[in-house]
């Protein structure tokens, strides 16, 4: 089955670090990235710009009601993510364990409901 | 077999003793709890009704578990007739799990379905209570009882847990060896857990609170005869067997908490005791002393021990500053502080306690005041001890406790 795993951190911790840490941390995840697209656990994955850019859209009774900014204001925001396919939570677990997104941060491991289930 | 006397009887002892192992080997062929549970129910049923003719088969637990997962598979398929969407689509019904087969496994299904009910990715509360309603068996109206809590509340725990189990993908497996000895430690926590609840009685009447102990020395048993190399699991099973063979000693006839140095020995269960000690030494012999083997030797030692006076004391001490590499805190050095008093006099054993209570952390704990008005008492401090019980008395409910408590209250001659 597919998981969705999804990764937290401060951004502004983020943006914080030196270009050089920048470099290392985009290659660990790069790394990571190839590793699991060569297991076949890969399925897609993308960083993601900060919650600054992002826009909330709603459109109770077709309306529709645009918002600058995420859908929750938080303390950790959502970086990135990647969609992974394991066999059960067991593998899904060290997978995430072994995403660098552990080591820096919150990944949040969720499993993908199947499509009109 | 046709007398239908003989068969009922002959088919309770067989739910007794085999309806958990069915029941884990169905949720294994069917990939769902409840679905598992109505099929259990629905092959006891059947085989009411075809051994008086047929005779009990030779391996009753192949049988129900085949006619369980066919009733199953029956029930799914003819549901899916009225879901036109289901019923429609080329694929077999979607039964989770394609390894179907009923063999006996190489590995025993409890096994893996204790892994899967104390799976780390569930909460504390939901593995307790799913470990005691699955493997153990009790109703969700006995574990809500024993635990204190609305029946409704832990149906609902229960069936989040389930919920989860089957969405998120936790798996039927015993895991691999990589990760055994964590996933195994999690299992022990919850079954220590379950014997805690029972033994420490911070509420509730004693009855069911036994019932708990004895459940978790079954689990424990089960654990061991399954993995009867895990040195971990023989040190838990000995020492809550050690814990438990001072049940009857524990209680006077009138229900007062009797503390160990006044306990009758003579009471003390003899067989439960060399069993524990056995599975305790057997689990220090491997050269690594874990949480439970370090416990258990303690336990071990009050156990041979013929009075409080002829207890080994220094060793209890050097083994409580061992396990708080364990179990960091103030619990358990306040144990060091009161064998170390035992050893060393009352002195020491309060210069100890005075400094674990200044740093904190053990505001609200009980055992706090009795020990340091214990050892006032045996210094001469009548006053002191008296005010140290009084503030013990204002920290527990539970009636056996509080009448130990005011006898204590008396003997230092307060009121």
């Amino acid at each position: 089955m597919q998981y969705l795993l999804l990764i937290y951190m401060q951004e502004s911790e983020w943006e914080a670090l030196s270009s050089e840490e920048h470099a290392r941390r985009r290659k660990e995840f790069d790394e990571y990235s190839i590793k699991t697209s060569q297991s076949g656990h890969l399925v897609g994955g993308n960083p993601l710009h900060p919650v600054r850019t992002a826009t909330t859209i709603r459109s109770p009774k077709g309306r529709l009601e645009m918002m600058d900014g995420p859908f929750a204001e938080t303390k950790e925001q959502l970086a990135g993510y990647f969609l992974i396919e394991a066999k059960d939570l067991d593998e899904a677990l060290q997978l995430a364990k072994e995403c660098p997104g552990s080591k820096y941060a919150a990944v949040e491991v969720r499993p993908c409901a199947p499509r009109g289930g | 077999m046709t007398d239908p006397a003989a068969l009922r009887s002959e088919l309770d002892r067989i739910y007794r003793a085999d309806s958990r192992r069915i029941l884990a080997t169905l949720i294994r062929l069917l990939g769902d709890f409840d679905v598992a549970e109505e099929a259990l129910g629905e092959a006891f049923a059947a085989a009411m009704e075809k051994w008086p003719t047929t005779g009990v088969p030779g391996n009753p637990y192949a049988w129900l578990v085949s006619t369980g997962r066919f009733k199953a598979i029956d029930r799914i398929r003819r549901d899916a007739r009225f879901i036109p969407e289901l019923a429609s689509t080329q694929e077999p019904i979607a039964l989770p799990r394609p390894e179907l087969g009923e063999e006996a496994p190489i590995v025993d299904d409890r096994l893996r379905l204790i892994f899967t009910c104390c799976h780390p990715a569930l909460a504390a509360e939901a593995r307790v209570a799913l470990t005691l309603r699955v493997i153990c068996g009790l109703s969700t109206a006995e574990i809500a009882r024993a635990f204190l809590i609305a029946e409704a509340t832990l149906a609902q725990r229960l069936h989040r847990a389930k919920e989860k189990i089957r969405g998120a993908g936790i798996p039927y497996e015993v895991p691999e060896a990589s990760v055994l000895p964590e996933r195994l430690d999690t299992v022990l926590a919850v079954i220590y857990l379950v014997f805690n609840e029972g033994y420490a009685a911070t509420s509730g009447t004693s009855l069911l609170r036994s019932d708990l102990c004895q459940e978790a020395i079954r689990l424990g048993r089960l654990l061991v005869e399954l993995m009867p190399e895990a040195n971990e699991a023989n040190a838990l099973l000995g020492l809550m067997l050690l814990h438990d063979s001072r049940r009857d000693a524990r209680t006077s006839p009138t229900g007062d908490l009797v503390l160990l140095d006044e306990q009758d020995r003579s009471t003390w269960d003899q067989q439960a005791i060399n069993e524990g000690v056995e599975r305790v030494e057997w689990a220090l012999k491997s050269g690594f002393a874990g949480q439970y083997a370090v416990e258990g030797a303690i336990a071990a030692l009050h156990a041979q021990a013929p009075s409080s006076d002829q207890t080994d004391w220094r060793q209890i001490a050097a083994l409580y500053q061992y396990l708080l590499n364990y179990r960091p805190g103030p619990v358990v050095e306040l144990n060091h502080a009161v064998a170390v008093a035992m050893a060393d006099g009352p002195e020491e054993g309060l210069r100890l306690v005075d400094s674990i209570a200044a740093r904190g952390g053990l505001e609200g704990y009980r055992w706090l005041p009795v020990a340091r008005g214990e050892l006032l008492r045996r210094l001469g401090c009548k006053a002191e001890a008296a005010e140290e019980f009084r503030k013990a008395l204002g920290m527990t409910t539970v009636e056996g406790e509080r009448r130990l408590l005011r006898r204590r209250l008396q003997e230092v001659g307060g009121t």
